[in-house]
């Protein structure tokens, strides 16, 4: 009577295993490969940024400007040998400093493609000047990262991108510097504030 | 095996030497880190990409401090690259250096300028002796079968 029971209790447990051991293959880092397009005009950095992709299991394609950026998703108004199609692009991470075209620059054109505007946008730049972040985050950047980008900021933002269910999510809900949670918190504190003072 | 010890412990103590004199900080660490079985030479390749900048926009300085009306805006801008890439690359002192160098651009003090010039040439020349150095040790370990101690 119970062998027949405990084998199948066996059964199940082996099925159970290999389906987690199956999902965590399947999932987000496995089918699901980020295909990340990182502009620098810096050779150093563009390595760097490159190895650091690299290794956080990305695919990446590096360029030196804006203007090769948008050459490349095909939005300079030339014909690009690219198809809309074919390129499948899931995060843009720029350089702000750039000669002839900024950061900024490139992220108002791409969030003004009606093709592209969906792909999150990550700045990054040496600089921690608020009214600068405050403009990007603005302009829709998905975040602001100071340099130098360290792995563990790579492996945070492609976590936010993933979304955990291999499915790119447009989240901003974690970020080094965020508008929404700012006038969160103030809001926040506002209600509790009224609350503590109807209390007294 | 006495060699390889040898020459571990060499390159501890080496290494610890350029992180207290402040050649390298803790950018530098994170560079290595990248280092791996697929990627065994990156930092080697990243110093190369590193040096080869620094001497171009060295030479982009001196150009420009050369002028009879020097363009400090210009200069500046070089001395934003080279302050960039020193500080991805964990080139504390040349990093340094720029930012000083930075400020003399802003009050368009070309003696000033031209001190620090010279300072980032010096530090540039040591740290790539340095780095020489260190490469050269890592090769040995290598060489004598042992595994490039881990700095903490």
């Amino acid at each position: 009577m119970f062998s027949g029971d405990m084998a199948t209790a066996g059964e199940i447990l082996r099925r159970s295993l290999t389906d987690e051991v199956g999902v965590s293959k399947g999932s987000v880092s496995g089918s699901e490969e980020l295909h990340v397009l990182a502009v620098d005009d810096s050779f150093v950095d563009r390595k760097v940024i490159e190895r650091l992709l690299k290794i956080s299991s990305c695919k990446v394609t590096v360029v030196e400007s804006g203007s090769r950026a948008l050459q490349y998703l095909g939005l300079d108004g030339e014909k690009s040998s690219v198809g809309f199609n074919d390129l499948k692009i899931n995060l843009i991470m720029t350089d702000y400093s750039m000669p002839g075209m900024t950061g900024y620059e490139l992220l108002k054109k791409i969030k003004e493609s009606s093709a592209f505007r969906e792909i999150p946008v990550v700045i990054m730049s040496s600089e921690n000047i608020l009214t600068r972040i405050d403009r990007c985050l603005e302009e829709g950047a998905e975040e602001y990262i100071l340099k130098p980008v360290k792995l563990s900021d790579v492996k945070r933002i492609k976590d936010v991108i993933m979304g955990g269910d291999g499915k790119q999510k447009k989240r901003r809900s974690v970020r080094k510097r965020g508008r929404e949670d700012r006038n969160l918190f103030t809001i926040t504190i506002v209600a509790c504030t009224v609350i503590l003072i109807d209390c007294v | 095996m006495d060699v390889l010890n040898q020459l571990q412990r060499q390159y501890t103590d080496f290494t610890a030497l350029l992180y207290r004199e402040g050649f390298v900080d803790d950018n530098f660490t994170q560079v290595q880190k990248l280092q791996d079985e697929s990627s065994p030479d990156f930092v080697v390749e990243v110093a190369s990409l590193f040096f080869e900048d620094c001497e171009k926009l060295v030479n982009n300085m001196a150009e420009a401090l050369e002028q009879q009306d020097v363009d400090f805006k210009q200069v500046d801008s070089h001395v934003h690259q080279l302050k960039g890439s020193s500080s991805s690359m964990g080139a504390a002192r040349i990093k340094n250096v720029c930012i000083a160098f930075k400020t003399f651009c802003e009050t368009q003090n070309r003696d000033g300028c031209l001190r620090c010039l010279q300072q980032v040439n010096h530090e540039h020349t040591q740290l790539k002796t340095n780095l020489q150095a260190l490469f050269t040790l890592e090769r040995q370990i290598v060489a004598n079968g042992g595994s490039i101690p881990v700095m903490q």
